[in-house]
């Protein structure tokens, strides 16, 4: 076993071996660009676009005429919602979307409110999930786009979209989700969820930086968008500029390898996660699940170990990379705006840590894993004083703190 | 973020954790933070009768390696001083002997709170003793 040891899954993947060979021919021997339509050297890196549109589109149940490739999934959000409220400006004003969602979402729907337009935030429940009702009741004549993601990224919930696809079209509102943990990971299909635009990247799914799409459905109903990058009017006239030719290969290689090995992948990465999180708890008093068990990611889990600061956490596990929600390193000391959505006090947030678990984990990492934070947690809890002030029964809430 | 190789050594080897009899009137518990923050302090002291000199100090912190380290670093100094020469003792001390980044400057402040915070309580705890012995006698 290797170490340090990669369970960050969801801040990135490393790119599957198979996903590289696919995509190396189209560095070197097959260069051309896939809008040169007069030669050969056009016409391969076209055909290679449209295998790979096909693989992307058969991931999630699309026609490959509705992808259009983009730079990444945070531009694949922005052109979604800025390309929405754009054309749709006559019909309404409003956007409906989640206080969880990824910053990409959020800011994006900020800069719409400096121009003018409405935007509803709408809380989670305690698991992570919006509730539907409140959804319903949030749609107004006005509104023309709710985006809502489809998974999270830091505590690995997925909402109930196929729910909220069915209030959309019902309501006659356009639903876009950002897809990026979701696909790949869990069966996801655009028309049983009546999803209208979907974002997409390649380096969540084993594929590589870089590159990402957007799904635009074509029928029912015909989804428009206004461009936000102008040019020589590629895909479809709604995102210009030169296709990524290697990377678009190995997004759509990436997403075919998913497609084939989902059913078991998803058996092995839910017992390793399982494994994981029972190891835990039964060597640990007080570990916290953040978001909903029922409703999650196969590959993703989220707690708190109470009385132990995150940071401080990741220290002591130092050759195992995982992510925290405790932003003592941030100039504002605030942790995560997401588990604050959930209701978790400021000191259950500042101990939780993320586990990412991928497709190149093996058990014994798990093993590792587990035994190495349990002794770091007992460790660091024998220094807390908050430990020390539970144990004799104080209750933490009910303190005052001396600050400033 | 990378730690200087003084705060990883505090982090490892933490000096003087645990806790002192906070009931004793030679004992003064100072407890910083807010567990919102991310960081809690408690430091305490142990002050000799007859010398003046702090004989025994001991930490438990909640908080980052900084503020682990910046707790822990603030006892082994406070051990042998005298209660007016702790005082003296400057969260930049701390900052410089740890080379904590600006980021963590915040850790060094909770730790010299903590000792300014057990200087009080013992002091407070004396001022008392001396009224109630007055009012024996």
């Amino acid at each position: 076993m290797k170490t340090p040891i990669y369970l960050d899954n969801h801040a990135t993947t490393p790119v599957d071996p198979r996903v590289v060979d696919a995509m190396m021919p189209y560095f070197t021997q097959y260069f051309g660009n896939a809008a040169s339509r007069n030669h050969e050297f056009g016409w391969v890196a076209e055909q290679a676009v449209d295998k790979a549109r096909k693989q992307i589109a058969d991931l999630i149940g699309a026609n490959a005429r509705e992808i259009i490739f983009t730079s990444g999934a945070t531009e694949s959000d922005n052109l979604a919602i800025k390309g929405i409220a754009e054309m749709y400006a006559e019909k309404g004003n409003h956007i409906i979307t989640a206080a969880t969602e990824h910053k990409a979402i959020l800011d994006t729907c900020k800069k719409l409110e400096k121009h003018g337009y409405r935007v509803t935030y709408l809380p989670v429940k305690g698991d992570g999930l919006i509730d539907l009702d409140m959804l319903r009741e949030a749609i107004t004549d006005k509104t023309i786009l709710v985006t809502i993601m489809y998974a999270n990224n830091e505590i690995g919930v997925i909402q109930p979209v196929a729910e909220i696809g069915k209030i959309c079209r019902e309501k006659g509102v356009l639903f876009h989700t950002d897809g990026v943990q979701a696909i790949g990971k869990v069966p996801v299909d655009v028309n049983r969820d009546n999803i209208d635009l979907m974002s997409i990247t390649a380096h969540k799914l084993y594929g590589p930086k870089g590159v990402g799409a957007l799904y635009v459905r074509r029928k029912n109903p015909r989804v428009q968008l206004t461009a936000q990058m102008d040019g020589g009017g590629h895909e479809r006239g709604m995102r210009s500029g030169t296709l990524n030719v290697p990377g678009i290969v190995g997004l759509g290689e990436a997403c075919a390898i998913c497609q084939r090995e989902m059913p078991e992948e998803t058996k092995r990465l839910m017992y390793l996660r399982d494994k994981l999180r029972n190891k835990l708890e039964a060597e640990l008093d007080e570990v916290y699940l953040n978001g909903s068990w029922e409703h999650r990611l196969p590959h993703s889990l989220n707690l708190s170990f109470a009385y132990v600061e995150g940071e401080s956490l990741l220290m002591g596990i130092n050759d195992v990379a995982v992510s925290s929600g405790s932003a003592c390193t941030s100039a504002t000391l605030e942790p995560s705006y997401v588990l604050k959505a959930l209701g978790l006090g400021d000191d259950i947030a500042h101990s939780s840590i993320r586990f990412g678990i991928g497709r190149f984990n093996t058990e014994e990492e798990i093993d590792y894993v587990a035994d190495k934070l349990i002794h770091v947690v007992k460790k660091l809890r024998e220094l807390s004083p908050l430990y020390e002030m539970a144990k004799e029964g104080i209750d933490l809430s009910k303190v005052s703190w001396v600050h400033d | 973020m990378a730690y200087s190789d003084k705060v990883l050594d505090h982090y490892n080897n933490p000096r003087n954790v645990g806790s002192l009899d906070k009931k004793d009137d030679n004992v003064g518990t100072g407890m910083v933070g807010a567990p919102e923050c991310g960081d809690v302090m408690k430091l305490q002291i142990k002050v000799n009768d007859a010398s003046g000199i702090i004989e025994d100090a001991k930490f438990k912190t909640f908080g980052c390696g900084s503020a682990i380290a910046s707790s822990s670093l603030a006892t082994e100094w406070l051990k042998g001083k005298t209660v007016d020469q702790a005082l003296e003792i400057k969260n930049t001390d701390i900052v410089n002997e740890l080379s904590l980044p600006p980021v963590k400057i915040h850790c060094s402040v909770l730790a010299e709170d903590a000792i300014k915070a057990a200087i009080s309580d013992y002091r407070a705890k004396q001022a008392q003793r001396v009224g109630s012995e007055q009012t024996v006698s």
